[in-house]
């Protein structure tokens, strides 16, 4: 195994029943890159994942990773009943191998310090997503997996936990696999994007992605919706009480250094 | 105090304890009806209880734990959904108590003690029993806290995180099995599950956390035992049923409070 390699999938299938979802994948996660798993519904993208995490034992191939691989799972979605009763901080204490500097220090690095007393039933989407992050880096894992990370985040909010998941690899220094629906959001901040419709349709550097011609097949030129999306960047955000506030860094925001082109 | 009372109160403040806890899981994580369908299946244990001569609350133990064994195996098939597979249990077995039961007939076992409970005839044997298997389910719960929790939130997260989920959920049937086993003598077999989730409904109401969830409803558990068996001796009213109507009455009252919570 490449040393630089967290994890190397070579040859998997995995089928349930007749159906295979998982179709002779090969492929790499790498130490500080980010990987991200595009494709469309049903295209395997969860099964993967769920391979990766050891949750599913694949029919064929081989998954080979370190037996003392750290890994930090963000799943889908989490359904806590309403009936139970969960503040942020006790839900991160559940997470009995961390200590209260760690959940300081995990919350601090998605920015949600504030919600730590607050329950988990009056969390907005994006910030209950950001919580499951924090949960995930509590393991200070040198694989981070995330099953969809913007679900029922605004756009604006998307944009700016694509970032956070950016800023997260700099500083742990860890692998990201993620799983996305929109290539052109998440573009900035991956290393290596895999289109999967239960096989590799292609996989490389995002750009060369969106032009490759199984991406197109499978999802369209990018329509002019996306390109009003990219040139539409507000000069302001919000904190959580809805106040303005400036703009921490004007130039990553306003995309002058690269002449507005994307 | 008159003895059977005492033994009485005794028996249900033990069994209360106990099911505030686990009544708690019970409500989280939507198990109602499997607590249900073990219960149901006590009366089994009572029939194979007279036929080979075992210790009934023995008997009952058992059949409830082997019954909660043979619904975690059975969950994994595809071909039934759970709630059926549960609704078919739970009445067949009662069915098939009910019918042992009256094939035994140089026996005489009286049916509504074990369907409707009878608190005020509890010996000193089953206050053994209750407090016996009772502290060795809340040492278990205790021990386990934490991964129940965290696998109730989410299974998948839980075993990524190391733990073992299939042995933890096990665990917890087990205890619910072992609870309803317990608490039979208390409230019946039809009447158990109530016992588990009223109180730990309404400790919802006054809970910001799991573990105050948990302790509140043992204590709502103990309140409405000690109603109960107050109304009962007052009003002549069987006790088992008297402890359900007390606990569906703070029910409501909790309900209507205006009650302000964190979590």
């Amino acid at each position: 195994m490449n040393p630089a390699n967290l994890v190397e999938i070579s040859g998997l299938s995995i089928s349930f029943g007749n159906n295979t979802v998982i179709d002779n994948i090969s492929m790499a996660l790498k130490q500080g890159e980010i990987t991200t798993l595009i494709g469309p519904n049903g295209a395997g993208k969860t099964t993967l994942v769920k391979a990766v995490l050891g949750l599913l034992t694949p029919n064929e191939g081989v998954i080979k990773r370190s037996a003392t691989l750290r890994i930090g799972y963000m799943p889908q979605k989490l359904h806590i009943d309403t009936t139970f009763p969960l503040t942020v901080e006790r839900f991160l204490k559940t997470a009995a191998f961390a200590s209260t500097a760690d959940r300081h220090q995990a919350l601090q690095s998605v920015r949600a310090e504030n919600l730590l007393k607050q329950s988990v039933h009056s969390l907005s989407g994006g910030e209950m997503q950001r919580v499951l992050l924090a949960r995930a880096l509590l393991r200070k894992p040198e694989l981070l997996v995330l099953d969809e990370p913007a679900q029922g985040v605004d756009i604006n909010g998307q944009t700016e936990l694509y970032k956070l998941i950016a800023s997260i690899r700099d500083k742990y220094n860890c692998a990201v696999l993620m799983i996305s629906h929109d290539l052109h959001l998440v573009m900035a901040a991956t290393d290596q994007v895999i289109c999967l419709n239960h096989h590799i349709c292609c996989s490389g550097h995002p750009e060369q992605v969106s032009t490759d011609p199984s991406y197109i097949e499978l999802f369209g030129i990018p329509g002019a919706e996306n390109l009003a999306l990219y040139s539409h960047h507000h000069n302001h955000r919000h904190d959580n009480h809805g106040d303005i506030l400036p703009l921490p860094d004007t130039q990553e925001s306003d995309h002058t250094a690269c002449g507005g082109h994307h | 105090m008159p003895e059977f009372l005492l033994l009485a109160l005794l028996g249900g403040i033990g069994v209360a304890l106990v099911a505030g806890p686990l009544g708690s899981f019970v409500v989280w994580r939507r198990m109602a009806y499997f607590g249900d369908t073990l219960a149901h299946s006590a009366l089994l244990g009572i029939a194979v209880g007279v036929l080979f001569d075992i210790n009934f609350n023995l008997a009952v133990v058992s059949c409830c734990v082997i019954l909660a064994l043979i619904l975690v195996s059975l969950q994994r098939q595809r071909l039934v959904a759970t709630d059926t597979l549960l609704g078919i249990m739970a009445h067949s077995s009662l069915s098939l108590g009910l019918v042992a039961v009256a094939l035994l007939d140089d026996v005489r076992v009286d049916l509504m003690e074990y369907l409707f409970g009878d608190l005020l005839a509890i010996t000193p044997i089953d206050l053994l029993w209750i407090y016996g298997g009772g502290g060795i389910v809340m040492l278990l719960i205790w021990r386990l806290w934490n991964p129940l929790l965290a696998v109730t939130i989410n299974e998948e997260l839980a075993q990524v995180e190391g733990v073992p989920v299939a042995r933890i959920r096990l665990a917890l049937m087990l205890l619910i099995g072992v609870v309803i086993a317990i608490a039979m003598k208390v409230v019946g077999i039809l009447l158990i599950t109530s016992l588990l989730i009223i109180p730990a409904a309404s400790a919802r109401r006054l809970a910001n956390s799991p573990e105050q969830m948990a302790v509140s409803a043992s204590l709502l558990g103990v309140v409405a035992v000690l109603l109960g068996l107050f109304a009962s001796m007052q009003f002549d009213t069987p006790a088992g049923p008297s402890v359900v109507v007390a606990a569906l009455l703070q029910f409501l009252l909790l309900y209507s409070l205006p009650l302000r919570r964190v979590a």
